[in-house]
């Protein structure tokens, strides 16, 4: 009797209770139109955008900026890989696009996740443990990685590089480099890598690993400035690289490597620009950047946006928005430019924990348009017919 | 006679917490001798306290038992609990979306500090030697207490058992095992020995063991019902091993009475961390000890004059490991020591005025991971009138003052804030238990030693966050003994809070660079509803039900530009409830509870991404006394989340499908 007494009040709970668990639906993807006119005669069609999400939070997703049907496309990849447990994953940290697969390097879920670039279908996974940046060559990508070799002096972790068949997606090859390595380039037969050392706090890294891409082998280290963190070739074979340095004492600043003479392959810095840059993107001779700093004095960041022109290693402006739209962004999180029309895109972090917003300028620099994102948007790549 | 013990009884007050308020049913002890009994039962229904607490004692946290000091502070309104899973996750409680560090929790009446991240982790304390536990909105309705105690903009009160003797009786041995699912072993032993008529101690130990295993499952379908994935896995690495040991020395003067109360926990656990894609697994472990000293004196030196003094050493210990090889290691040790030391007195300056004051000194010193120390004061004045025994009044006021150290790489300056609270109640009739109640109160949390020193993170500019709490309720309640109708309350409360000045994590430039600034604002509506009841119903069966309901809307209006501008704060849900059902029969117990947490989201965002859907779990309980010859038993069997729901309560920490435990205490 106690028993059916109970379930009776039990039920009328479970009726009164106003809101009931549903089944949990897949992330749907959202669209929103864009302010331009849509086109079929574009090339790039599209651009995708790596939005990292916060630690823990599993929330890495990819947007798209559709150019020809121009809509914007917010998180797809759940709906287009409904089976994928736990979707895209935790904290993305860069995408490329190489022949017709498209690479998400998933750094706190430790894979690159390999999709087709056209619809974003899942094609595979490598699982690579703390995985940063991606770049390609012959057949060949090459990730970067914080953890190397499972040291036994745990403090003293190296990263590495690996090598995967982009064809079989199987890893080929492994390198050991520096301390917690960044963005990594390929030059000619040499991988050059920007070891970071943040993990090492205050002890950073300062050096360049250079390692020969046959037989996955670290061949030097150039040493460079510390805190390490993008390292891009221009098309005069020059590689600019960024530091982040210390947040205090040190400021963030760019070298400038080149071949110490013609005919050496030896790269040495060559230049050293004492313009804080926290992320750029080189288009043509155009090297454009945003710097962020932090005045502890007066507890507010100091935003710059510039241009160097890669030739003469010249600062040719430092806001390349001119329409004083700069104020609407908060924390720049990421950049790239258009390759046709010029357009500069802007990313916009705000708090890390809520949505971002991609920003588009004109290469005058009025704004566009904006748009919301998932949470920190920051790594954008074109996607080309 | 009433009268005269609400006159006299603060002692009650203190230690009954007015246990029986809630449910009369409870066999009350008395700190004082036996005779004095019945009266605390009276006068504890009595029109009393400014603003009552909610309290779970006696059968309802003997239902409870099993679970941890958390679990239990779900059954309360107007509290939210964030729960990271298992027997050995992380457990930190919210009370009406202030904020967890806004809550003072105090263990026998001295509160249990964290200096470093201003946040107790109430999944470590668990309920087995608790005898009663205490929330109250604003502050304790009663003026003779420490000046810190004026301070929290809500308080639990974690009371212990206090030695109970029958006549004749000298000692009392008690001995449990409880077992049940994620491997649970949990034996424990409480020795209770009356020295002589004045002076009793008692000593209470417990070992947790669990392999903290569970199933949990993801399960997703697309808009059009098909399956998307369901899988099922173990959660890892959520082990604990746990021992408490705890003792005290209880005694009680001609005019007064005493305590020495002595502490210690030693754990391992695993920190089990967040699921996410390809990431099952982490190597995160933590290991805390945690031991306090504290003692007691109270002493009424005339029948218009008492004093009480309250001092606590506390020494803890966290090391904290990472190793999982894909992820930077991090081995990190932290020790925190803690010196209090208050003295609290009162004046009756008229049998129905009272004015008390109060001083409180902390030390508290951080070492080995960061070296900091502060020291705090505080002084309070407040007084308590009741006039004609229908209009109580409280009033205090609280000055706190932190002497930051004198560091080297930042210097903080010190900080002074004052904070006033009114308390007042109204009782218009004389028979009906019709009480009408509001408050007002400034309260504050200062920056702890994270925010204001954490490496490159930590603000030492930082100023204390100020909650300003308004509060109008109305209680009614019945209590017939005799009758069928034995017990009948309904009561609700509506609240606004302000919360100024929050303390949030603001980002500096790149790569997730957070500083800490008082840059935050939140609106807090609520509405907190109560009601419950007892009856007898025939064939000796008591029947109990409670329901809590409540509603509130938190939101955030820091910035009009944000994204989340007026958006509800993370993890507040607008609707949440519990019920409690009991039926005793003839030495069985059975006891159904039932949470209800509405939707929320798990950012500061309310959109489609961030959405957390509602969980409920249903308990059930069967427990049953019995005598063989002169020994006492109770056995229990229980189940919890008997639907086996799939929730979770933070995103991406999986809470356990259905599980069991089992128990057997045995007494002498």
């Amino acid at each position: 009797m106690k028993n059916h007494s109970l379930f009776i009040l039990f039920s009328l709970l479970l009726c009164c209770a106003t809101g009931c668990r549903e089944d949990e639906l897949v992330v749907p993807t959202e669209y929103d139109i864009l302010p331009f006119e849509p086109s079929t005669e574009v090339n790039p069609i599209g651009m995708y955008l790596l939005n990292e999400g916060n630690m823990g939070s599993n929330k890495a997703s990819i947007d798209f900026v559709d150019f020809k049907n121009a809509y914007y496309v917010r998180n797809m990849y759940p709906e287009r890989n409904p089976t994928i447990i736990k979707e895209l994953g935790d904290v993305g940290n860069d995408i490329q696009i190489y022949g017709d697969k498209i690479y998400a390097v998933i750094n706190c879920s430790h894979k690159v996740e390999v999709m087709d670039a056209h619809s974003l279908v899942r094609i595979g996974q490598i699982d690579i443990p703390n995985c940063r940046y991606i770049k390609f060559d012959k057949g060949n990508a090459y990730v970067s990685a914080y953890v190397g070799p499972v040291a036994i002096d745990p403090d003293a972790q190296l990263g590495a590089v690996y090598r995967i068949d982009t064809t079989s997606l199987a890893i080929t090859g492994k390198c050991t480099v520096g301390y917690q390595p960044d963005e990594l380039e390929i030059v000619g037969e040499y991988i050059y890598v920007a070891n970071s050392g943040g993990y090492r706090v205050p002890k950073y890294d300062y050096t360049i690993s250079v390692v020969e891409k046959f037989s996955m082998t670290q061949v030097e280290k150039i040493p460079v400035g510390i805190n390490l963190h993008r390292i891009e070739a221009d098309k005069y074979g020059k590689l600019w690289v960024t530091s982040r340095g210390n947040y205090g004492s040190v400021r963030s600043k760019i070298f400038v490597l080149e071949k110490e003479s013609r005919f050496s392959r030896k790269m040495v810095v060559t230049d050293t620009l004492e313009i804080p840059c926290s992320e750029m993107h080189i288009q043509g001779d155009s090297l454009y950047f945003y710097s962020v700093e932090w005045s502890n004095q007066e507890e507010k960041n100091h935003i710059a946006y510039g241009i160097i022109d890669v030739r003469t290693k010249e600062l040719v402006t430092d806001h390349f928005i001119t329409d004083g739209t700069e104020k609407e962004i908060e924390i720049p999180y990421g950049i790239n430019v258009h390759p046709i029309t010029g357009d500069i895109y802007v990313t916009d972090a705000k708090n890390y924990v809520s949505s971002g917003a991609l920003h588009c300028y004109s290469r005058e620099g009025k704004k566009k348009w904006s748009v919301r994102t998932g949470d920190i948007p920051a790594h954008m790549v074109f996607l080309y017919k | 006679m009433v009268r005269r013990i609400f006159t006299g009884s603060f002692i009650f007050l203190l230690l009954a917490h007015s246990v029986s308020a809630t449910s009369p049913t409870d066999d009350e002890y008395s700190p004082l001798d036996s005779t004095l009994l019945n009266e605390v039962i009276v006068t504890a229904q009595s029109y009393k306290e400014v603003i009552p607490a909610q309290t779970l004692g006696g059968q309802e946290l003997e239902a409870l038992r099993s679970h941890s000091v958390a679990d239990a502070l779900r059954y309360f309104s107007g509290v939210q609990l964030k729960d990271y899973g298992g027997v050995g996750g992380i457990k930190t409680v919210n009370i009406r979306s202030m904020g967890t560090n806004h809550m003072g929790v105090y263990y026998n009446g001295i509160e249990l500090g964290n200096a470093q991240n201003g946040q107790v982790d109430l999944g470590k304390y668990s309920l087995e030697n608790i005898e009663s536990v205490s929330l109250y909105n604003g502050q304790k309705s009663e003026i003779f207490q420490s000046a810190r105690e004026f301070g929290s903009a809500g308080s639990i009160y974690l009371n212990t058992r206090f030695p109970k003797f029958k006549e004749s009786e000298t000692s009392h041995l008690r001995v449990g095992l409880r077992a049940g699912s994620f491997d649970l072993f949990n034996p424990s032993l409480t020795f209770d020995h009356k020295l002589n008529e004045t002076i009793s101690m008692s000593f209470n130990t417990e070992w947790v063991s669990s392999s903290g295993k569970y199933k949990f499952r993801y399960r997703r379908v697309t808009p059009s019902g098909e399956l998307a994935y369901d899988t099922t896995a173990v959660r890892e690495n959520g082990d604990i091993d746990a021992v408490r040991l705890e003792g005290g020395l209880h005694g009680f003067l001609p005019k007064g009475r005493w305590k020495v109360y002595l502490y210690h926990y030693n754990s391992e656990r695993g920190v089990p961390g967040a699921i996410v894609n390809n990431v099952w697994r982490r190597g995160e472990r933590l290991w805390d000890r945690n031991s306090f000293a504290q003692g007691m004196f109270e002493y009424n030196f005339t029948h218009k004059f008492s004093s009480k003094i309250n001092a606590k050493y506390a020494f803890d210990y966290t090391r904290y490991v990472n190793n999982d090889d894909k992820l930077i290691h991090v081995d990190n040790i932290y020790k925190q020591r803690e010196v209090y030391l208050s003295w609290a007195n009162r004046y009756r300056i008229l049998p129905n005025w009272d004015l008390s004051l109060a001083y409180d000194f902390q030390w508290n010193g951080l070492s080995e991971y960061m070296d900091v120390d502060r020291t705090t004061h505080w002084a309070s004045l407040a007084t308590a009138l009741s006039l004609w025994d229908c209009f109580k009044l409280q009033a205090s006021g609280l000055i706190t003052y932190v002497n930051e150290e004198q560091r080297d790489r930042d210097e903080a300056p010190d900080k002074f804030k004052i904070t006033p609270g009114i308390f007042a109640s109204y009782k218009p009739f004389k028979r009906p238990n019709f009480v009408i109640r509001a408050f007002y109160k400034h309260s504050y949390r200062m920056p702890t030693f994270n925010d204001l020193y954490y490496t490159d993170m930590g603000n030492a500019y930082l100023k204390p966050e100020t909650a300003i709490q308004y509060n109008v309720g109305v209680l009614y309640d019945i209590v017939r003994e005799k009758s069928w109708f034995k017990y009948f309350k309904v009561g609700t409360d509506i609240y606004y809070n302000d919360v100024k000045d929050k303390i949030v994590a603001y980002p500096k430039g790149q790569q997730f660079r957070w500083t800490m600034l008082n840059l935050g604002k939140v609106e807090i509506k609520g509405i907190d509803a109560q009601i419950g009841g007892t009856f007898g119903l025939p064939c000796d069966i008591d029947f109990t039900a409670k329901f809590q309901y409540t509603y509130q809307e938190a939101i955030d209006v820091t910035n009009p530009a944000d994204n989340y501008y007026r958006h509800q704060i993370p993890y507040i849900p607008w609707h949440s409830g519990s019920a409690i059902l009991m039926l005793d029969w003839k030495g069985w117990h059975l006891n159904y509870s039932f949470i209800y947490t509405g939707e929320r989201y798990n950012q500061q965002e309310n959109i489609r991404y961030n959405h957390t859907q509602p969980w409920y779990t249903s308990d059930i309980s069967l427990m049953k006394s019995f005598k063989i010859g002169k020994v006492d038993f109770k056995a229990t069997a229980e189940v919890n989340n008997l639907f086996s729901q799939d929730y979770d309560v933070i995103l991406n920490y999986p809470m356990p499908k259905r599980n069991y435990r089992f128990g057997l205490v045995v007494e002498l």
